[in-house]
């Protein structure tokens, strides 16, 4: 039997809608659970206080600074060498064979899960560089897990600044150096800093790699070297260890307002970034 | 000056960038330096191709885990692979430029959300509805295998939706001009010019759920067995390493490097499989 075709476009388009559909319900579906569930637990105390009993009561004050403190220091540490190695892919084309190397890299580091960079960062900064589980052990974990995000993202806002204003810059007598530092990086920096929030994002949701490395401390860190719980280590130790359901949900509800934020402000500057360029 | 200053600043630019290589090797060479010992010592077959997995008596099979992360990842892609595409083609062909400017990064949001998240989800909402009417435990294959399914979706949609719009109009044009329905232009045309970004997409996919841990945790079950139907408890390849890396020493804590080992050189072929294919298409 043959189906006339104007059918079959008929019974495919509604297929495809509803498999979008579907899609979409789902992200719908996680987002006002978790929130619908979470928001009614947070207050000021909530987040103002310490927990107690091991976070069956009390607060998560610490998480979140341990939250913030991490990421600080991934972002610290991956920014410039992101941004850096960046600009040397797009404007220093001198050695394409180097190039292809390191985008290689960039791109193969990007797909390493992160239990991997927990393992490693484990064995190097814990264990044989002798951090112990702390900040720092943590934050450069970390940063090797958002550098692949940050190069590429500042790549691709490097790569919109016309090439025009290169050449005014040059031809005005201005040195490759100059041209990069004051022409294409201010061109390019709300793609940059779009990049860099993409990799806060990725460090506050991350946690096999935190775990390993950073501890599961509740006290508020004072050095660098001390250990701390960020609120997705938090999360996931309140809800596997069936320790306090409520909590749990009220600490993934600040995790998910801090995500969809992250995001919106990430699209919000990317937008009125290639809105105006173009 | 100035030049010394220009040699300066591109040679600096230059190590900044290789920092990107010197990490990967660093960390293969962590892996491998504290993983492939064991692998010697227990020899290759008997540690990939056993499923005896005891380390306080020194047995280490990992071939239930392979075979969970095989099943889970099979499984997600099975739900992964037709929601993606359709979802994709929907957007890219179906609907207005605008409106999929405005869905796309929404169905990126996805790939955002901690893995924490659909872990917890995964226990509150799918591992009783699995329990309740399906039977078994409930964590399981199958509840795996759901989640993974929706955490590899933004990936196979996003970098499907930029292959089906990398190929030109003009080909759309002619078909169209021939008398074929939208349908059959996408189909015969659209998705065969499309086809290699597609592959890679769902290669990518697969990565990311084998290398997924949190969620799979959460969701899974754990036991160490092989699994004989998708309702039973599994432990893959990255839970075995987040479960027992807390308190493993000695040639148990080798051990798990050694998992560690296996699972890189696996992402490491998909992901090599994967820049291929896209590099081909350009």
């Amino acid at each position: 039997m043959r189906i006339d075709p104007k059918v079959s476009q008929k019974i495919i388009t509604l297929i495809l809608g509803i498999a979008t559909g579907i899609t979409l319900f789902i992200l719908l579906y996680i987002i006002i659970f978790m929130l619908g569930r979470g928001i009614p637990v947070l207050s000021w105390k909530f987040l103002s206080t310490f927990p107690a009993k091991m976070g069956k009561a009390g607060g998560i004050l610490p998480t979140i600074a341990g939250t913030f403190v991490l990421t600080l220091v991934a972002i610290i540490i991956a920014t410039p060498l992101g941004v850096g190695a960046a600009i040397y892919l797009v404007e220093y084309t001198g050695e394409r064979k180097i190039i292809k190397i390191i985008r290689f890299g960039a791109e193969c580091l990007a797909g390493i899960p992160s239990i991997i960079f927990g393992l490693f960062g484990l064995s190097l900064f814990v264990v044989i560089l002798k951090m112990g589980w702390s900040i720092l052990s943590g934050g450069l974990t970390l940063a090797f897990m958002i550098i692949p995000t940050i190069i590429r993202t500042s790549e691709e806002a490097i790569k919109t600044v016309p090439y025009s204003y290169r050449e005014v810059s040059l031809s005005l007598g201005a040195t490759k150096w100059e041209t990069v530092k004051k022409v294409v990086l201010p061109n390019a920096l709300p793609g940059i800093v779009t990049g860099i929030i993409l990799g806060v994002g990725r460090s506050i949701g991350e946690t096999a790699a935190v775990i390993f490395t950073a501890g599961s401390s509740l006290r508020l860190p004072t050095s660098l070297f001390d250990s701390v719980r960020t609120m997705s280590v938090h999360f996931y130790i309140l809800s596997k260890e069936g320790i306090s359901e409520k909590n749990a949900f009220g600490t993934a509800a600040v995790l998910m307002i801090l995500i969809l934020a992250i995001n919106l402000i990430a699209y919000w500057i990317m937008h009125r970034f290639t809105r105006r360029n173009v | 000056m100035k030049k010394i200053t220009e040699v300066a600043v591109e040679k600096g630019l230059l190590l900044l960038a290789l920092s990107a290589i010197f990490m990967l090797v660093l960390i293969a060479v962590f892996i491998f330096v504290e993983g492939t010992p064991l692998i010697f010592k227990t020899g290759l077959r008997n540690f990939i191709l056993s499923a005896k997995w005891s380390p306080l008596e020194g047995q280490f099979g990992i071939l239930s885990m392979i075979l969970g992360s095989l099943l889970i990842t099979g499984g997600s892609l099975v739900l992964g692979i037709p929601l993606g595409l359709a979802c994709a083609i929907f957007l890219s062909e179906f609907v207005h430029n605008k409106i999929r400017a405005i869905l796309k990064p929404v169905i990126e949001l996805l790939a955002g959300i901690p893995s924490v998240v659909y872990g917890f989800i995964g226990v509150n909402v799918l591992v009783p509805l699995i329990r309740e009417y399906l039977g078994g435990p409930g964590l399981s294959v199958l509840a795996g295998s759901i989640i993974l399914g929706i955490m590899i979706l933004p990936t196979i949609i996003s970098i499907s939706i930029d292959a089906l719009q990398a190929v030109p109009r003009s080909y759309r044009e002619g078909s169209l001009a021939m008398g074929a329905t939208k349908w059959q232009t996408i189909h015969m045309v659209v998705l065969k010019a499309a086809r290699s970004g597609i592959v890679a997409s769902i290669i990518l996919g697969m990565g990311r759920a084998i290398g997924e841990t949190m969620a799979v945790i959460m969701v899974a079950g754990n036991a160490v067995k092989i699994p004989r139907s998708i309702l039973d408890p599994c432990r893959t390849l990255t839970t075995n390493i987040a479960l027992e890396m807390g308190f493993a020493t000695g040639t148990h804590r080798q051990a798990l490097f050694a998992t560690g080992v296996v699972l890189f050189i696996i992402i490491m072929i998909l992901n090599i499989i994967a820049r291929y294919i896209i590099r081909e298409q350009k």
